[in-house]
């Protein structure tokens, strides 16, 4: 349990890494081909990056914490 | 935007600072242009600002008035909010109540009484069919009565239950009780019918005693009941007849007197001759008689009508109740009977005085009639012959001369002749008139007398009928006592008989006893002497036997106490044998597993119980695995604290990035400190994460693993999770200690038993 942090953190930022080099790439490839070399799909690509690499280590974090409940309706039969 | 003042602010000063000279026109047209375009600029922006403002505050109260849930959340995280929406909205609704639909059951329960009515007169009316058709069972009725009873008391306990109280079980239940009595009634007799008809049967089984008497007893009071029913209804009948009776007698006799009256006015009327003016009051005063004769005569006849239709309403219900066949009715019936028939008799009676008066007063008009006529024909005859003479002829002796004279005399001679030649017809013709008229006379005397002859003929057979059944009654009363006297006098018999024949058997059985007594004495006592020899014998034996006994458990026990003490010693050198495997903790490994030293204990003490249960209380894991040593978990305890520090905001609400961020800042900025002595009692401020760790800490530096594990417990989020892992572990060498200090004690105690003398 105790080590379970540190591997989480190893993960996080991996991904986190990963995905922003992702980002980035795909944004150059944008602002290249498609934008005029202008600078703001790169920021975007990074941005998105980052994003998607926080709420990756975020969703990582919160496991233990999530709960998954599900609406039961009541039947008709048990109106009192 | 700030930029753009700025610049028009600067650009202003300096055309204010270098304008001095210039007119004052131009400056204040300066000034008012820039003040003015900075003016218009921000006032657009300050326009612009509270234009968003407003439309965010309003969409946001818009939205808030459509969606409470929204409200509630907006109320939650800004402060005064909820002033604002109580303001511009009015206060919260209150989240909506479930109605139950309480409405719709009365209905139902209310139509539901409703079929039960209905239901309830088809069955009223089936149990009224099935009594009358002659079932040899009586409870065909009561069983019913019962379910009906059952049905109405089920609704009335549903209905109450509801709250309504409407009035179906009344009726209900008053159905329920007419129908059983006349379906009781109808159905007893048929059942006593029945009744007599299965004891001729030899085939039917004979019913259990009980139900026999039930059932008479039922009879009993069937028959009690329409006796006092018919008795009353009697008893109405009699009445209402005699006062009806009684009634059309008076009437029959004021009849009587008026007649008699009328009758003697006429006849005065027609004898006297009283002066005109008399006679016209007579003629009045006979007319009143007759008047008042003919109301009274009418009235008599309605007062006979009425009496004769009760007189046979009478009868009816005599004969109803004859139908009925119950015995102890019979006096009154009759009573009631003989009251009918003297009523009848009396009626009648009356009425033929009447009818012999009417007669009579008949015979009294005729008579005034022909008088009358042969008075208005002498006055027409003497009309025609001097019609200038009037009636009134009092005053005519002046006016008469000679001829009138003669011819009134000569008239009245021919009138005489004519007289006497009609007197002398009349004389014969009387003669054959009376003979006919006796005729005639004797025949109607002989039907009048065949009618009163047959009347009184009835009347005698009525009382004739009468007298017999009287007799019949007193016949069978006397009989029936008759019968039960014999009957006694049977049963006296029988019980003498009985008695008798009892003490012959007691005197024979007494006889063959004391015939075979002597012989029986000498063995007894013989077997007695014998039976105290081996009483004794058995009982010398017996303490042998005892003693050898004693011996040999003595011998025993010894050997059971060195064997328990064997055992104890095994136990206490495999109980040792597990302490020493938990001291060879290395720093950071486990013990040893310790299931070979459990298993010896197993073994060294397989009968004791006790020790067993205590070497499978283990956990399974010290056994498979072994635990670690205190010191191992006091080392390991600083990592987890470091850990346990830098997670002390996380908990299941805060749980994203940012809280892993600022609960790391905390960390980094809070000092604690390192050890702190844990109070007594635990308050709420002592649950601090930082805190209970340094009280874990100073417990474990003083060897306290319980107490260290106890607040390492009450950690809370994430804290707790990472903690966990030590927990488990601390928990494992705690209760593995615990389970060895407790074996060890018990196998101290038991050396110790063992030493002792048993």
């Amino acid at each position: 349990m105790a080590e379970e942090q540190g591997r989480k953190w190893d993960r996080c930022l991996a991904d986190s890494a990963v995905k922003l080099a992702t980002g980035l790439g795909v944004g150059i490839v944008f602002s290249v081909l498609f934008f005029k070399r202008r600078t703001w799909p790169v920021v975007f690509g990074l941005g998105v990056g980052l994003g998607m690499g926080y709420s990756n280590c975020q969703q990582d974090f919160r496991s233990p914490y999530l709960l998954h409940g599900h609406m039961v309706k009541v039947s008709k039969s048990h109106t009192s | 935007m700030l930029r753009v003042c700025l610049k028009g602010a600067n650009s202003a000063a300096r055309k204010c600072l270098c304008g001095n000279g210039v007119p004052l026109h131009p400056l204040q047209q300066c000034r008012s242009y820039t003040s003015g375009g900075s003016g218009s600029s921000a006032g657009k922006i300050v326009a612009a600002s509270v234009l968003t403002v407003g439309g965010g505050v309003g969409g946001t109260i818009l939205y808030a008035n459509w969606d409470p849930k929204f409200r509630a959340n907006v109320e939650k995280s800004i402060p005064y909010s909820d002033q604002v929406f109580g303001l511009a909205l009015g206060p919260a609704a209150p989240p909506p109540v479930i109605n139950k639909p309480r409405k719709v059951e009365p209905v139902q329960i209310s139509s539901m009484s409703e079929m039960w009515k209905d239901s309830k007169q088809p069955k009223a009316k089936e149990v009224e069919k099935k009594a009358e058709q002659p079932d040899a069972e009586g409870p065909p009725a009561p069983a019913p009565q019962e379910t009906l009873e059952e049905a109405s008391a089920q609704v009335a306990q549903i209905l109450s239950a509801i709250g309504e109280v409407p009035s179906v079980p009344a009726p209900g239940t008053h159905e329920a009780e007419a129908v059983p009595p006349p379906a009781a009634l109808k159905g007893v007799p048929a059942a006593a019918a029945k009744c007599t008809e299965c004891e001729h049967e030899p085939a039917v089984k004979e019913r259990p005693e009980g139900e026999v008497a039930a059932r008479l007893a039922e009879q009993d009071k069937a028959e009690q009941d329409l006796l006092t029913s018919l008795s009353s209804n009697l008893e109405d009948a009699l009445g209402s007849t005699a006062k009806v009776t009684l009634q059309a007698i008076g009437a029959q006799e004021a009849a009587l007197q008026a007649i008699a009256q009328h009758t003697r006015q006429l006849r005065e009327a027609m004898e006297a001759e009283a002066p005109p003016d008399k006679k016209s009051t007579q003629w009045r005063v006979l007319e009143d008689a007759l008047s008042e004769r003919s109301r009274s005569v009418d009235e008599a006849g309605a007062a006979v009508l009425k009496a004769k239709a009760e007189l046979d309403k009478l009868r009816g219900v005599i004969d109803g109740a004859k139908h009925l066949k119950i015995a102890a009715a019979r006096p009154s019936i009759l009573a009631a009977e003989e009251n009918l028939h003297s009523m009848v008799v009396d009626l009648d009676s009356v009425v033929t005085r009447v009818q012999t008066a009417q007669s009579e007063a008949k015979i009294v008009s005729q008579y005034s009639e022909l008088v009358n006529e042969a008075k208005a024909q002498f006055q027409k005859e003497l009309n025609s012959i001097t019609p200038e003479i009037q009636a009134n002829w009092k005053g005519l002796t002046g006016k008469l001369t000679q001829d009138d004279l003669n011819s009134l005399i000569a008239h009245a001679h021919r009138r005489i002749d004519q007289m006497n030649r009609e007197l002398a017809e009349q004389r014969v013709r009387e003669q054959i008139h009376i003979d006919s008229a006796l005729e005639q006379q004797k025949l109607e005397d002989k039907k009048a007398l065949e009618v009163a002859v047959s009347t009184a003929l009835e009347h005698n057979r009525e009382q004739m009928r009468l007298e017999q059944e009287k007799k019949v009654e007193e016949t069978r009363e006397v009989m029936e006592a008759e019968m039960r006297t014999q009957l006694r006098r049977q049963a006296a018999a029988h019980t003498d008989h009985l008695r008798d024949v009892l003490k012959v058997q007691e005197q024979e059985l007494r006889s063959e006893a004391e015939e075979a007594n002597p012989e029986q004495l000498k063995e007894t006592e013989y077997r007695r002497l014998t039976q105290d020899q081996l009483d004794s014998f058995t009982l010398d034996m017996n303490a042998a036997y005892a003693r050898l006994k004693g011996m040999e458990e003595a011998i025993d026990s010894h050997v059971i106490a060195e064997e328990e003490a064997r055992k104890a010693h095994q136990l206490w050198l495999s109980v040792e044998a597990l302490n020493y495997t938990l001291k060879t903790a290395a720093l950071n490994d486990p013990t040893e597993p310790l299931e070979g030293a459990v298993q010896a204990i197993k073994e060294s003490c397989a009968e004791d119980e006790f020790a067993q249960a205590l070497a499978t209380a283990l956990p399974s894991e010290s056994l498979s695995r072994g635990v670690y040593s205190e010191a191992s978990l006091r080392a390991r305890f600083y990592a987890i604290r470091q850990l346990a520090r830098r997670v002390a905001l996380i908990d299941e609400t805060r749980n994203s990035l940012y809280q892993y961020f600022l609960s790391y800042l905390q960390a980094m900025l809070l000092f604690e400190k390192a050890q702190e002595a844990p109070p007594a009692k635990l308050s709420a401020e002592d649950l601090d994460t930082f805190k209970l760790l340094s009280y874990a800490a100073y417990s474990l530096e003083h060897g306290d693993l319980e107490l260290a594990a106890k607040l390492v417990n009450q950690l809370k989020g994430e804290s707790r999770r990472v903690a966990q892992d030590w927990l488990k572990e601390a928990r494992l060498t705690l209760e593995t200690k615990q389970v060895v200090s407790l074996l060890s004690a018990y196998a101290n105690a038991v050396g110790l038993g063992t030493t002792m003398a048993p």
